[in-house]
């Protein structure tokens, strides 16, 4: 995208930003502190976040958390209940349960990440581009939107895994494109709302291309919304991931992603509730904790 | 108004072919070689074959031909009703599903009733109650419903109820006592999908002028509540019937699997696992039909109960499903 200044006599008036009142010398950063400073205040906000970055941290340094191995077994403590050694309990060979799960978060996080990154590029390239060009382009590409939408999205997840075969990968693909449709329909709504602003105008008339006050003025003011979705989307992707691997199309064992765990925990069930279940509880509180992290941005944005 | 019924079916039908056309795409385009995924799927290995049998294989699965052609064969067979033949049951598409069919149908059905009831329950009393501790936890109560796993919801289910109590049957498809924990671990995600919409449709419909005005004639808090404002707040909510019973039709993957009831849905799960083509197919376009007939059923729906939507020209227009779904339901 080039950039064709049309008036050369009016030096970049778009860099300017005359029409955006918030956007004062320094008013992009204070709004940021303000905005920090009223989400330190919010306690079930701060446990939430706490909790995320704790699950990031475990899953890459492991060893700060348990001190047992994820393969380590030991058939004299075989199906314990959860204690202060055994957090989670343990498996019927032993294995340390925590110690399983923290091991197996690397996997799923791999998995969620993937399928973020697939469902970003993807949806904001769709979104964007139909929202900018509006017409043809917009009406072609929201049809083929509205099609991915009338496939219930785990079933387009389960025919891709049928495609594609089993393992962290194509499980992380077929995620990844289920969610692509949301992106897609949130950015071009943004990026229409953006559009028809005061200050897009003004750019425009200062003689800024079209490429430009695409990449200075809409992208930057129409993430908001979108990055709210993502972090939502994070916590639909880490459930259709737990899904699918528990529908047993995970990575193969030993290596046990978190759907895996409560999979082969739900032989146990009668025996050893904990094996199943406290896996689950540890999935469920942490897209919880998302859910709740994307909600209060949301309020934030208003 | 004819034109606009004529107009909303033929746009089904071509989403509905879309959508066939895209799952096809995905299982014979993105595969690197089709013709080892079949094998595998019926259980044979390449290398024990002679090129003869193997020809003779690559002829029976249609794999001989280019892809257009096969795609034109199988779209003409669906719309004939055939779906194939399983590879690794070796059984009709139809008769595998048709035996099945029965299980999930009456357990998304009821799921859907259920979740429905629940749902409008919870937003409705959210909104109304005035004990703000009350209220803030009803309104937060749907969030908390959407984030549990659902095999999570299941496997505690079956804890609590089966083993611990021994009230239910832990699995199985006898009887209705059967049917309780299913539709129960369904409705946890469905009725909060739709409560979360509700309530947010409720806030906007108390807050106009002619709930102010309805209590200026003197009717009491709950008459007001119920007749004007249910009425007005679940209109904007019905555009996300399609994606309630969607939720509930992908949602018996998952239940069934954990209850193993001899459902559509366990079938899907066994079809993937197997790497069954024609069953995953058959499965996702009946799924996707289900789908695109709700959403028809609702937009033809829509003008007879808002009579505010002009049919003006043939054109009616639904409001877009509320943002509020995006990112709950996968």
């Amino acid at each position: 995208m080039t950039s064709t200044i049309h008036g050369p006599t009016i030096p970049d008036v778009d860099r300017m930003e005359v029409a955006d009142p918030v956007e004062r010398p320094g008013g992009r950063r204070a709004n940021l502190r303000t905005a920090v400073a009223q989400l330190v205040r919010k306690p079930v906000f701060l446990i939430a976040v706490v909790y995320v970055l704790f699950v990031l941290v475990s899953a890459f340094w492991p060893r700060l958390f348990t001190s047992w191995g994820p393969y380590d077994t030991y058939p004299e403590s075989a199906v314990l209940a959860p204690s202060l050694d055994h957090l989670f309990g343990t498996d019927n060979y032993g294995r340390d349960l925590w110690t399983r799960m923290l091991y197996g978060s690397p996997l799923t996080i791999k998995a969620t990440l993937i399928a973020l990154s697939i469902a970003i590029v993807a949806g904001l390239g769709v979104g964007v581009v139909s929202g900018f060009f509006g017409g043809r382009t917009d009406a072609f590409l929201m049809r083929i939107i509205d099609v991915l939408l009338a496939i219930p999205g785990l079933l387009l997840a389960l025919s891709i895994v049928t495609a594609l075969g089993y393992g962290t990968l194509p499980v992380a693909v077929a995620v990844g494109v289920g969610i692509v449709p949301g992106f897609a329909r949130t950015t071009r709504a943004e990026v229409l709302r953006v559009k028809t602003l005061p200050y897009v105008e003004a750019a425009r008339a200062g003689g800024a291309s079209w490429g430009r006050v695409l990449l200075r003025h809409i992208l930057p003011n129409s993430w908001g919304p979108v990055a709210v979705l993502a972090v939502l989307d994070a916590g639909v992707a880490i459930l259709a991931i737990a899904s699918l691997s528990f529908l047993g199309f995970g990575a193969a064992p030993p290596a046990a992603e978190w759907g895996t765990l409560i999979a082969d925990g739900r032989n146990y069930l009668v025996t050893a509730w904990w094996l199943s279940l406290l896996p689950g509880l540890f999935v469920a509180v942490l897209v919880l904790s998302l859910n709740h992290i994307s909600k209060t941005l949301q309020e934030l944005n208003r | 108004m004819a034109r606009y019924i004529a107009g909303r079916i033929g746009q089904a039908v071509g989403v509905l072919w879309a959508a066939y056309t895209l799952t096809f795409a995905i299982l014979f385009l993105l595969p690197s070689d089709p013709m080892q995924l079949q094998l595998a799927a019926a259980g044979l290995q390449e290398d024990t074959l002679s090129p003869q049998q193997l020809a003779a294989l690559k002829h029976q699965f249609g794999l001989d031909q280019p892809v257009w052609v096969q795609y034109w064969q199988h779209l003409c067979d669906v719309v004939r009703g055939d779906f194939g033949t399983s590879l690794s049951q070796h059984v009709p598409v139809t008769d595998l599903i048709g035996q099945r069919i029965g299980q999930t149908l009456l357990l998304s059905v009821s799921a859907a009733v259920v979740s429905l009831l629940a749902g409008s329950t919870l937003a409705y009393f959210a909104t109304f109650v005035r004990w703000n501790l009350l209220r803030v936890f009803l309104t937060r109560l749907p969030a908390l419903g959407a984030s549990f796993p659902q095999f999570f919801v299941a496997l505690f289910l079956i804890q609590f109820f089966s083993f611990q109590l021994g009230w239910l049957p832990a699995t199985g498809t006898q009887g209705a006592t059967s049917l309780i924990m299913p539709v129960l671990t369904i409705s946890v995600l469905a009725s909060s999908v739709l409560a979360q919409v509700l309530i947010k449709s409720f806030d906007e419909t108390l807050s106009q002028a002619y709930i102010s005005t309805a209590r200026a004639k003197g009717l009491s808090r709950s008459a007001v509540h119920l007749r004007h404002a249910f009425r007005n707040a679940a209109l904007p909510a019905m555009t996300i019937l399609g994606v309630i019973v969607g939720l509930t039709v992908t949602s018996a993957i998952v239940v069934e699997t954990v209850f193993t009831r001899e459902g559509v849905g366990k079938l899907a799960q066994e079809s993937v696992l197997s790497q069954d083509v024609p069953v995953v197919l058959a499965v996702v376009t009946i799924a996707a039909a289900v789908f695109v007939f709700v959403n028809l059923v609702v937009d033809l729906l829509y003008p007879l109960l808002d009579p505010r939507i002009s049919h003006t020209g043939g054109k009616v227009r639904t409001p877009p499903p509320p943002l509020a779904t995006e990112g709950v339901a996968l």
